[in-house]
């Protein structure tokens, strides 16, 4: 490791910082609002639509923003590419936040809750046929190897100081960690595999219930490929936002040359979609008038706008540029999954689904959440890398 | 029956006339309509072709022989098949074509050529008050037989409810003190099929698998097969969605019953009646079960149900929707309203405000370096 990880420091609680906690307070008044009056009292779900915004975006396309950790792990680790090595840390560490989060909103989302436990605890109930008993399982083995892989940031930290019992066993456990870390980190690129693909298998049971220009059984590749753009996506935008909100130095060459291997994804992407739709013979379906093409074909030029800006020089160079061109890529992989789970999904006549203002706030309180526990914990543990902060400035709570 | 067992095959040739080839098709196709692999099939036709079918021996006692009726209507395999070529049913008293001492016969001479391998099929109930007398046979009551014959087979299935548990027979008063077979036969594992008629596919499954592969079906405590009584009526009923909607029929004809709803509230016993006739229809008449011509379940199979809680009476859901103090599991949501497109509008428009200036502001922070205009990309962040 070339580069040395330090913590920001700095104080915890500043105006922005409440501001995220005042919205996780709400959402946490509103989720105990759920519990105890159900559903149908805070969201705008019914048997038409039995999932909304909390699957489709904070689990679908949460965990895929937070595929950020997967990407780089295949990159440097599958491809060699120890040059990106200083992204890793925070990459990890936005995938673990989104991850628990994800775990957490399908708690809150599921109709009976109170079987929930069943998952983990009882593999005698398991049907092993379901797509979603394989995402469960596997979103819970990884916010598990997610932490593991973070480990040592709060093991080092706590191993320092006094010779007490717990220094000792933090010591001992870095120890072990070390030796196990490759087989971890193996299973950390196996188990998003798995699950990626199989949120997109969940949408091939929809049957024809999802618009032909989405319904497809290679929806599972495509999902996976998606999810390993959006990952590089998003580490581009998380470290520029370092940039802005912890005055942190840009990493703009690496960033930039991050982003061609985002381009090369979304090329592969685009491959496979348009190959998928002339194999399936609904290329004429493309140019039908109608919202689904419209969606269709916005999703694509959001795919492709940034892949081809990201294969110039100028933007590469450029961090404002860069950001910019993610946040698009980013949002072209949220709408392909907005579109799959919800504006592509037609359950029959007379069902509409539009979120409720209690789930969006639930919502918006979980992203808080994600927020001010990467804010606290860079900020107190050894997450940023590379070259040393400028002077601090107030961090943007968007 | 003795003059068609043993009809062993030369290699081309079985009972009856039957090309090999064909009854290659016959077993499996038996195998098929009762769910076993198809190579137990094969297996079927190769222990056939030795000689080895296996021996069958049929009881009956206090009952009205339905559910060998109700065999006599399959078609998959057709009794005549089965009888003539899969098994050798040795001893029938309704089938049988031999009477008196000759019958008798028949079955002694089973018993000791398949001492301890031959299947022991019971049908009706066994009268156990004063030893038994109500029900005898070749001056042997039902109880003596059934000890006898039951404790040198190799299986024992007790077809139909008042094998099972003793169904009508055992009825209150009950005044021959009428028992099912695992209730005489203690402790020993008797395979109940139990349903007024049993479903033949069902015995079917039951006795093939046996011949096939020499195991017996997972069973439930009450000894009946998972794969045909593990859940019940009502978990995979056609009518379900009815009862799920709240539309139920109130008295026979009227407009719900027409309608085909639910006939729940005209007695159903289908939340307590573990069964599998929902899909598996009677005589391969699609439809042909009480629920599907428009009579609610009576229970036929469950002994606490059939001939003791009246036929109309409703009964408790088994495994109701989850207790009054949760959470409702309805929601009844639905399109956008002003308040949640409100606030989906400012959060989408805060997060492309918030998105354009941190642009800006990475923009400015690279000013020293020099740059060429691209800034105006980042206006157009959010559609």
């Amino acid at each position: 490791m070339t580069h040395v990880a330090q913590p920001l420091g700095g104080p915890l609680l500043t105006r922005g910082y409440r501001v995220l906690l005042g919205m996780a307070g709400i959402a946490l008044l509103l989720i105990a609002w759920r519990f105890a009056a159900g559903l149908g009292a805070v969201t705008g779900l019914n048997d038409g639509y039995p999932w909304g915004i909390w699957i489709a975006f904070d689990v679908v396309t949460g965990t895929a923003l937070a595929c950020g950790g997967y990407a780089m792990a295949l990159l440097v680790y599958a491809l060699s590419r120890g040059e990106y090595h200083p992204l890793v840390r925070p990459a990890l560490l936005t995938s673990a936040l989104g991850y628990s989060i994800a775990g957490v909103a399908i708690a809150v989302d599921v109709g009976r809750p109170w079987f929930i436990h069943r998952i983990p605890l009882r593999p005698d109930l398991w049907n092993l046929n379901s797509a979603l008993l394989e995402v469960a399982l596997c979103v819970m083995a990884y916010v598990i190897v997610l932490w593991i892989e973070l480990a040592p940031v709060f093991l080092r930290r706590w191993a320092a100081g006094g010779e007490t019992g717990f220094t000792r066993f933090a010591r001992a456990a870095t120890r072990g960690l070390n030796r196990a870390m490759p087989f971890i980190i193996a299973l950390g690129i196996l188990l998003p595999t798995m699950h990626q693909s199989s949120l997109g298998t969940v949408m091939v049971l929809a049957g024809p219930k999802l618009h032909p220009l989405w319904q497809t059984t290679f929806l599972p590749g495509l999902f996976l490929v998606s999810c390993i753009g959006m990952g590089f996506a998003m580490v581009v935008v998380e470290s520029s936002l370092a940039v802005l909100a912890f005055g942190r130095r840009p990493e703009t060459p690496m960033l930039g040359r991050l982003s061609r291997a985002a381009s090369i994804t979304v090329a592969l992407f685009l491959v496979f979609r348009f190959g998928d739709l002339a194999v399936r013979g609904q290329l004429g379906a493309l140019f039908a008038a109608g919202r689904y093409s419209l969606l269709f074909w916005l999703e694509t030029i959001l795919f492709v706008l940034p892949a081809l800006m990201f294969l110039r020089a100028t933007v590469r160079r450029h961090l404002g540029a860069l950001f910019g061109w993610s946040c698009i890529l980013a949002l072209a992989g949220a709408l392909y999954r907005f579109d799959t789970y919800l504006l592509a999904f037609d359950p029959g006549p007379g069902w509409s689904y539009f979120p409720a203002a209690p789930e969006i706030l639930i919502t918006l309180g979980f992203v808080a959440v994600e927020v001010a526990l990467y804010v606290a914990i860079v900020k107190r543990f050894p997450i940023l890398g590379g070259p040393s902060a400028r002077s601090g400035r107030v961090e943007v709570t968007a | 029956m003795r003059a068609m067992r043993g009809g062993g095959a030369d290699g081309a040739r079985m009972t009856g006339g039957v090309e090999r080839r064909d009854f290659l098709k016959v077993c499996t196709m038996a195998a098929a309509a009762v769910g076993l692999p198809a190579s137990a099939g094969v297996r079927m036709a190769r222990a056939a072709e030795k000689g080895l079918k296996p021996s069958v021996i049929w009881l009956h006692f206090q009952e009205c022989t339905g559910c060998s009726e109700s065999l006599l209507r399959t078609s998959h395999p057709s009794l005549a098949r089965l009888i003539l070529d899969l098994v050798s049913l040795d001893y029938h008293e309704t089938l049988l074509a031999a009477a008196g001492v000759q019958a008798e016969d028949a079955l002694h001479q089973a018993m000791d050529a398949n001492d301890g391998k031959y299947v022991c099929v019971i049908e009706g109930a066994i009268p156990t008050r004063e030893g038994g007398v109500f029900c005898k046979i070749a001056d042997r009551t039902a109880l003596e037989i059934v000890d006898e014959v039951a404790a040198r087979a190799g299986a024992i299935v007790a077809i139909g409810s008042c094998a099972s548990w003793g169904g009508i027979p055992s009825a209150d008063p009950n005044p021959t003190g009428a028992r099912g077979a695992p209730q005489v036969l203690e402790g020993r594992t008797v395979v109940t099929i139990p349903g007024c008629p049993a479903n033949p596919y069902n015995f079917l499954g039951t006795v093939l698998q046996y011949v096939a592969l020499g195991s017996l079906p997972a069973l439930d405590e009450q000894g009946r097969p998972l794969f045909a009584y593990g859940r019940t009526i009502h978990e995979h009923c056609p009518r379900r969605a009815h009862f799920d909607a709240g539309r139920f029929v109130l008295e026979f004809g009227d407009e719900g019953h027409r309608q085909g709803w639910c006939l729940y509230r005209t007695g159903c016993k289908g939340p307590q009646t573990r069964a599998n006739c929902s899909t598996q229809h009677f005589g391969e008449e699609p439809g042909a079960w009480p629920i599907g011509i428009g009579h609610p379940c009576v229970g036929c199979t469950e002994q606490r149900i059939a001939f003791r809680v009246p036929m109309h009476d409703t009964v408790p859901i088994d495994r109701p929707t989850p207790p009054d103090f949760y959470p409702p599991i309805e929601a009844g949501g639905g399109g956008a309203t002003a308040i949640g497109a409100g606030v989906a509008g400012l959060v989408l428009g805060a997060a492309a405000g918030a998105g354009a200036m941190a642009a800006r502001r990475l923009s400015d922070a690279e000013r020293s370096t020099p740059a060429e205009p691209t800034r105006a990309k980042d206006g157009g962040e959010e559609p």
